[in-house]
């Protein structure tokens, strides 16, 4: 097992690596360090001076991809790319384009993220899992053919109605929790329901007509008529044969995406003014700061990576067919 | 207490909504006596597992039991409520089904399911009838207690280190094992009726051995009554009382076992009977039945298997057919017994002797009727088993000396096993290991073995579709093992292979037309379109398929035809020699003659070879020369057909053989019982690989794979405990 | 003079590979089938019927020309805003790039207010200083220059609406009853049978294709546009933005945009992920090392941020080279453009994952072994017996992918990462109402017809999606 993890971190490497030459070529095809020096300095007239003690002090003063003057290997190491990457790897995010040190914002604002994506992500299985047992329970009659038509209502609307209208609704006419916002502590609480309970709404649709997918793909398997024949009543043939095999697929699922919680939702937290980092993503996207975006690139990467290595950890766990080699 | 167990009468039950609802069982009568084994015999499509569900009531949502009854003892289950009939499954009556490997819940393990059972029904014995199951779970709460009983009914279905088995999960369990495993949990509630579905046709014939053993042992000691479900006339002949024959969702015939053995009164029963293979028929061609089972979503007026009986008569299709009883312990649903056993024989007189070759030659797609009268078609079965034997004779005397069309020494096909930070090879998973074979020209050479032997990789790895890692494979004197890729393509002309299930081994999108003739075009044998389309329809002539067929895609035809177009698929390129890969298996026994018919007319006529992969040794009594016994990756014995299925010398072959299920008592043999199940290939055994199942093994046995001894100039077997 | 966008071009392509793909699947049973199946669907139909209104609208859309200046030009005035001059141009045309629809639709274009305005107001939203017929100013709702304009007395209005209601739906019924006794007529034709018989058969519901369902449906879509029609003649119905356009007008060229994001992504992603997903497949060993490398590297990058950095990237690019551009039309069809291809970058891992594992899976299939003992070539194997089996596999995921990628276009455009803002798309409908929501009384009618166009495109395309996968994948057949 940890020979089998072992090698996934190794593999990552090169994905990692592919991934930071992917950032860095689509910013500076059409950026160049002195565009972005000027962008940051105000623009205009700018010393070329100005400029270079900029790129001096943060380290933009060096040929991109290669060094020509540099011997040997140093053709490749003394490099924009390849410095910036390193620190990277170190996990060394380094300054924002406005100085700002990257590593601190992002473990200050991670916790808002995180406080908002997780009960999120458990509130919404819970109401997915059950709602999907229960269309299985009372499959093919007109519950079931109610349900599937809701399901699929409520995920033909925009995420971004969700929250419009939640806000309106629950904030605006019923007065019942604040619009937007956040506070340290536990005060934190009522600026969170708002947020958690529009990111449940909005994601029940599409999750539960998944899960139902899965339930019944299970529901039709031998084992389930063995089970039958053993005299089980139905709710124990659902809930002790069926829930526990489909649970499987839907568990690594989960999985996959637990460490990009962490990543928060960029929507939902501009949109209530939560400080996570997806309103920090996004605020790099408008104010084009390229520092903060290739460390969220590099951090959105690797817990990728971190989620598949975990799903395949997971599935060993719950599935008792899968070993890794 | 009466006698009869289970009593059902007129069972009706359909399957799917709509205007066309199939009409899976339609009027079931029979019933069961306490500790008697009932025979369910029919062939795929008949509604003999549909019944079963039914007597269950476990159809799937789709299906509806229409009228009829089904008393068990004194107790109508089909208008128990749904709660108390969930107390009579698995506790009075228990159920096993065909494929072990799906019927197990994968995540849990095999002890909790069965411990599931267990709870639901213990006090069954002195709680007969139908208590609520909450009060039952009480009266059996301790846990211990179920560990106990699951511990002892794994132990009663002989499965060893019974306590250590239960805490594993399914797929740790090999299939044998799983389907005891399943015959546990349907004991648990110590079942009055034990219905088992097809319960060895997914296992090894020595398993099914072991399995079908097992079952007659449990019912002399429970006194439990089996209503058992199968295709295999071999495993009712051995295991059964009484049978009945089940055709498109009605029974046909309903007799002791004895009784239909000695004569089976339907028309279809004889047929069925009468085409499977065996070395007796060797000689001629097997009985077919043309045509396919009719559709069950259209309502019958006569009798349903009218449009393919050879006997059939204008009333037939006229009404309903009543039951008679040609004697006191059979009866059957045909008119030719209507006025006794008089009007058959004076009907078998006139067209008996002839109907059995003539109707082979009557085809099944039936469209374009051939002119062959009954006189003709005699005439021509004799010439072509007057060829046949003429050919044989000349063939067993060039056999040994001769000139091998094909030869493989020491074949070896190993799989790494990779492993490891770098995925380094810590071994190899030996599916081939050495094998050396000869065929000579216009032959049949039979490989057998059970599953995992390697038999089918062989076959590949003659055809380069895997890649030999070690020995030579000589085509004609050229090794294919050692010839470049890209110079295979001027041989894969004389090679070709016909696949195990009809099914998979023709892409669904593609015109049959196109499929047949997909070798002359990528080996550029007819370049012209309209050539192509000429010898495409020759090729579906000749199969018997007929050149309309060509515009149309696989799907529409049934099973044996399309083993059929797969076969002049392989013919389209016209080769030498053809791997047939297990190519009846999937088929029903009536389909299987008609290939086993068409692959020995070919042979015959086109001076075929043929490497026959199969684990069915009546297949190879009736078709191939020679014979070699394949397990873990060697071979084990070989010789000709006669001297390796008549006198067996290797431990494993006569096994084998011993555990074939015999329709005729006279051929039956004392079977050898082995234990356990065949190792896996990555980790084989030292010595010899049979040794740790091996009934005569030594202690020698286990330091050194033997070396063949020659027993006969043609026979030879490796094994220490030969001698010669 | 025609003109034909980037956009347009590729649309055009995609109309000939959807007729070529319909006339192969049309003489393949395994296509026709579930299509066939497909069509008897009382929701499939249901939900074409939608789907082809909505197509109508955005072909008309996609057919730009330059149009000819009239002497007198009217439009002149209302046009600067998305006109940008060069004098080079033939004087005759103008340089201003407009659609058939646009044209069609001129009255809704051209009768643009000063600010806000409900549906069906005939006053503005907000108050302004009224110059009185005696010269003095009164703060006050003035009249709309064109919403209501007709009516002389305000009080009037509902019932004009009511009248003009009435008089569409007439209209509309009338259409309908064309287009239906066409259809009856053209199916008796076919079918060999009388008029009245093809009717009866038709309301008792008792066709294999839901032909009942198709016409109800088809009765509600014209009803509804003839109403619409008719109403939108005199008023501003659903209202006008900030800058005084009809937000009726914006809805309707909302389509365009959010049908080529559905369709044109699936298009540019489709060749990568099929040719690249059977090759790792098929071929395993090191080519399936390198392909798999490719997709992991770039499905681990968080999509919307590599969305930003290419969109970033364009932006800067164009503000750089703004001289390559003619027309801001052009400019922000090419940004859309580059949206399609960028969103296709980002989605096409999933499908080539699919593709892979069932050409893994089919290279082992018996068929695929017949063929290559029969010498068939790797390349022919690929596209004989490969292809069509995987076939069923690209169909759903186009389905299903497109009602997702439209949802996307609003999440993006949100974040400025969409469409050119110049655009008329649903996604900046969202983004310029969201900030009118804090006025009290709320602005809320940009934001719910863009509701409304969306959510009625995004539930058929999933209604469709649903029957089509129900159709094409067996596994799930008769589950329910």
């Amino acid at each position: 097992m940890s020979a089998y993890i072992l090698r996934r971190l190794l593999y990552a490497l090169p994905i990692l690596i592919g991934v930071n030459l992917i950032t860095f070529v689509l910013f500076f095809v059409v950026n160049s360090p002195d565009d972005m020096a000027r962008m940051q300095l105000g623009d205009k007239r700018v010393t070329q001076e100005a400029i270079d003690t900029w790129k001096a002090e943060h380290g933009y003063d060096k040929p991109l991809l290669y060094n020509a003057e540099a011997g040997g290997l140093g053709a490749l190491t003394e490099t924009i790319f390849f410095e910036k990457s390193l620190k990277l790897f170190a996990f060394d995010f380094g300054q924002s384009d406005s100085g700002r040190n990257i590593g601190y914002d992002i473990r200050q604002r991670m916790w808002p993220s995180l406080a908002i994506a997780l009960p999120t992500l458990l509130v919404g299985l819970a109401i997915a899992i059950s709602y999907a047992l229960m269309i299985l329970f009372f499959r093919a009659t007109y519950i079931d053919f109610g349900s599937v038509v809701l399901l699929v209502a409520m995920m033909s609307i925009s995420g971004l109605f969700y929250i419009i209208g939640g806000q309106f609704l629950i904030g605006k006419l019923f007065h019942l929790v604040p619009i937007s916002g956040y506070d340290r502590g536990l005060e934190a609480l009522k600026f969170l329901i708002l947020p958690v309970v529009v990111g449940v709404v909005a994601g029940i649709g599409s999750s539960t007509r998944l899960y139902r997918t899965f339930f019944l793909e299970e529901i039709n398997r031998d084992y389930v008529r063995t089970a039958r024949a053993k005299g089980l009543r139905e709710r124990a043939v659902l809930f002790r044969h069926v829930l526990r095999n489909a649970l499987i697929p839907i568990l690594t699922g989960v999985v996959a995406v637990l460490p990009l919680l962490f990543m928060g939702a960029l929507i939902i937290e501009s949109f209530f003014g939560v400080p996570g980092l997806g309103s920090y993503t996004i605020d790099a996207i408008n104010r084009q700061d390229f520092s903060i975006v290739r460390a969220m690139v590099f951090l959105g990467s690797v817990l990728y990576i971190i989620g598949l290595i975990m799903t395949d950890i997971s599935y060993t766990l719950v599935d008792p067919r899968v070993r890794l080699s | 207490m009466s006698d009869v167990l289970l009593h059902v009468s007129n069972l009706t039950a359909e399957l799917g909504n709509g205007e066309r609802p199939l009409r899976v069982c339609d009027g079931i009568d029979f019933s069961i006596r306490r500790g008697e084994t009932l025979a369910l015999l029919g062939e795929s499509g008949c509604g003999k597992s549909m019944t079963a569900l039914t007597l269950m009531r476990l159809l799937p949502l789709s299906g509806r039991i229409v009228g009829g009854s089904v008393q068990l003892d004194d107790s109508e289950l089909l208008s128990l409520p749904e709660r108390e009939m969930r107390g009579v499954r698995g506790g009075r009556m228990a159920m096993i089904f065909q494929e072990p490997q799906t019927s197990l819940n994968p995540v849990l393990k095999v002890g909790d399911q069965i411990a599931e059972a267990v709870r639901l029904h213990k006090p069954a014995s002195n709680a007969q009838g139908a208590s609520p199951p909450l009060l039952k779970r009480r009266l059996f709460s301790g846990e211990a207690e179920v560990a106990e009983r699951v511990v002892e009914l794994l132990r009663a279905v002989g499965i060893p280190d019974p306590a250590r088995r239960a805490g594993e999960f399914p797929h740790q369990l090999s299939g044998g094992m799983k389907q005891r495993v399943m015959i546990a949990m349907a004991l648990a509630g110590d079942p009055e009726l034990l219905i088992a579905d097809e319960p060895t046709t997914a296992l090894d014939v020595t398993i099914q051995a072991q399995v079908l053993q097992l079952l007659k042992g449990l019912q002399a000691q429970t006194g439990m009554a089996v209503l058992l479900i199968t295709h295999d006339l071999g495993v009712v002949a051995e295991t059964a009382d009484r049978l009945a024959v089940m055709y498109a969702g009605q029974i046909v015939e309903q007799a002791s076992v004895d009784a239909f053995f000695a004569a089976p009164a339907h028309p279809y029963s004889r047929k069925l009977m009468e085409s499977v293979p065996s070395a007796s028929k060797r000689r001629g061609e097997l009985a077919v039945i043309p045509g396919r089972v009719p559709p069950l979503d259209q309502p019958f007026t006569g009798c349903r298997f009218a449009d393919r009986c050879s006997q059939v008569m204008p009333a037939c299709r006229e009404a309903p057919i009543a039951w008679f009883q040609p004697n006191l312990e059979q009866s059957v649903r045909c008119l030719l017994w209507a006025e006794g056993p008089a009007r058959l024989q004076r009907a078998s007189a006139a067209v008996g002797v002839v109907e059995s070759s003539a109707s082979s030659l009557r085809l099944e797609t039936a469209t374009a009727p051939r002119s062959a009268t009954g006189l003709e078609s005699e005439a021509e079965a004799l010439d072509a088993a007057r060829l046949d034997a003429a050919s044989a004779l000349s063939r067993s005397a060039a056999a040994p000396e001769g000139h091998a069309l094909l030869a493989t020494d020491g074949l070896e096909v190993h799989f790494p096993i990779q492993r490891g930070l770098f995925r380094s090879t810590v071994g190899h998973l030996k599916a081939v290991d050495g094998v050396d074979l000869r065929l000579q020209a216009g032959q049949t050479l039979a490989l057998v073995g059970e599953s995992g032997c390697g038999k089918t990789t062989v076959g590949k790895a003659i055809l380069r579709l895997e890649p030999p890692t070690g020995g030579t494979v000589r085509y004609n004197g050229v090794d294919l093992a050692a010839i470049r890729a890209g110079q295979m393509r001027r041989y894969r002309k004389d090679l070709q292979i016909i696949f195990q299930d009809p099914f998979a081994s023709m892409n669904p999108r593609m015109l049959v037309g196109d499929i047949v003739g997909e070798g002359l075009q990528s080996l550029g044998l007819e370049k012209g379109r309209a050539a192509r389309r000429r010898r495409v329809a020759m090729l579906l002539e000749q199969v018997g398929i007929g050149e309309q067929a060509m515009e149309r895609y696989p799907h529409e035809f049934s099973g044996g035809q399309r083993q059929r177009i797969c076969i002049a698929r392989a013919l389209a390129v016209d080769p030498k020699l053809i791997v047939c890969d297990e190519p009846t298996s999937a088929l029903d026994v009536s389909v299987q003659a008609q290939i086993l018919n068409l692959l020995k007319r070919l042979q015959d006529e086109l001076g075929l070879s043929y490497l026959f992969i199969t684990h069915d040794i009546s297949v190879v009594a009736y078709l191939a020369h020679e014979v070699a016994v394949m397990y873990l990756g060697r071979i084990v014995e070989q010789g000709t057909a006669a001297e390796v299925l008549d006198a067996p010398r290797h431990p494993y072959t006569q096994a084998l053989l011993s555990a074939v299920p015999m329709m005729d008592k006279a051929e039956r043999r004392q079977i050898i019982r082995l234990e356990g199940d065949m190792p896996s290939p990555a980790a084989p055994p030292t010595g010899c690989h049979f040794h740790p199942r091996c009934p005569q093994a030594i202690a020698d046995c286990a330091l050194a794979y033997p070396q063949p001894v020659q027993l006969s100039k043609t026979q030879s077997a490796r094994c220490l405990r030969i001698e010669v | 003079m025609p003109v034909i966008l980037i956009t347009d071009a590729l649309i055009f392509l995609l109309i000939a590979v959807a007729i070529a793909f319909g006339l192969y699947a049309a003489r393949h049973e395994h296509l026709r089938g579930p299509w066939r199946q497909v069509g008897r669907s009382p929701v499939g139909v249901a939900a074409l019927v939608v789907i082809v209104f909505y197509v109508g609208i955005g072909l008309l859309d996609s057919l730009h020309f330059h149009p000819l200046i009239e002497p007198m030009a009217p439009a002149d005035l209302t046009d600067q805003r998305t006109d940008q001059r060069t004098d080079q141009q033939a004087p005759t045309y103008s340089t201003q790039v407009i659609s058939v629809l646009d044209r069609w639709l001129s009255g809704l274009r051209e009768r643009q207010e000063k600010t806000f305005s409900a549906p069906f107001a005939i006053q503005l939203f907000v108050k302004e200083a009224i110059e009185q017929p005696d010269g003095s100013l009164i703060r006050g709702y003035p009249r709309l220059e064109y919403g209501g304009a007709h009516l002389a007395d305000p009080a009037q209005r509902d019932l004009d609406i009511l009248l003009r209601g009435l008089f569409g739906m007439v209209k509309g019924l009338i259409a309908w009853t064309a287009v239906m006794t066409i259809l009856i007529a053209l199916r008796a034709w076919h079918r060999q049978q009388s008029f009245n018989d093809s009717a009866s058969r038709i309301w008792r519901g008792e066709t294999k294709t839901p032909w009942r369902t198709v016409l109800i449906t088809l009765a509600l879509m014209l009803v509804l546009s003839f109403v619409a029609a008719e109403l939108a003649a005199k008023y501003h119905i659903l209202g006008t933005d900030k800058v005084g356009e009809d937000v009726f007008y914006q809805s309707l060229k909302s389509i365009r945009t959010g049908l080529v994001i559905g369709t044109l992504t699936t298009l540019v992603m489709l060749p990568a992920a099929v040719i690249l997903g059977i090759m790792a497949g098929y071929f395993g060993g090191r080519t399936d090392d390198v392909i798999q490398y490719l997709y992991t590297t770039l499905s681990s990058i968080p999509g919307v941020l590599l969305i930003a950095a290419a969109i970033l990237m364009l932006q800067v690019y164009m503000t750089n080279h703004a001289d390559q551009f003619q027309s801001l039309v052009e400019r922000a069809d090419l940004r859309l453009l580059f949206l399609c291809i960028i969103l296709g970058v980002t989605s096409w891992t999933g499908l080539c994952r699919l593709l892979r594992g069932e050409s893994l899976k089919l290279r082992e299939a018996d068929y695929v072994q017949a063929a290559r003992s029969l010498g068939v070539r790797h390349s022919t194997a690929i596209a004989r017996h490969i292809l069509p089996n995987v076939l069923h596999i690209v169909m759903i995921t186009v389905v299903l992918d497109f009602s997702g990628l439209v949802l996307a276009e609003a999440v993006l455009s949100y974040v400025n990462i969409g469409v050119d803002p110049t655009m008329n798309s649903w996604g900046n409908m969202i983004n310029s109402a969201r900030l009118e929501l804090a006025r009290d009384p709320m602005v809320w009618w940009s934001l719910a017809a863009a509701f409304v166009f969306m959510f009625t495109l995004v539930l058929a395309a999933n209604l469709l999606a649903d029957v089509v996968r129900d159709a094409f994948d067996p596994r799930l057949r008769g589950a329910s």
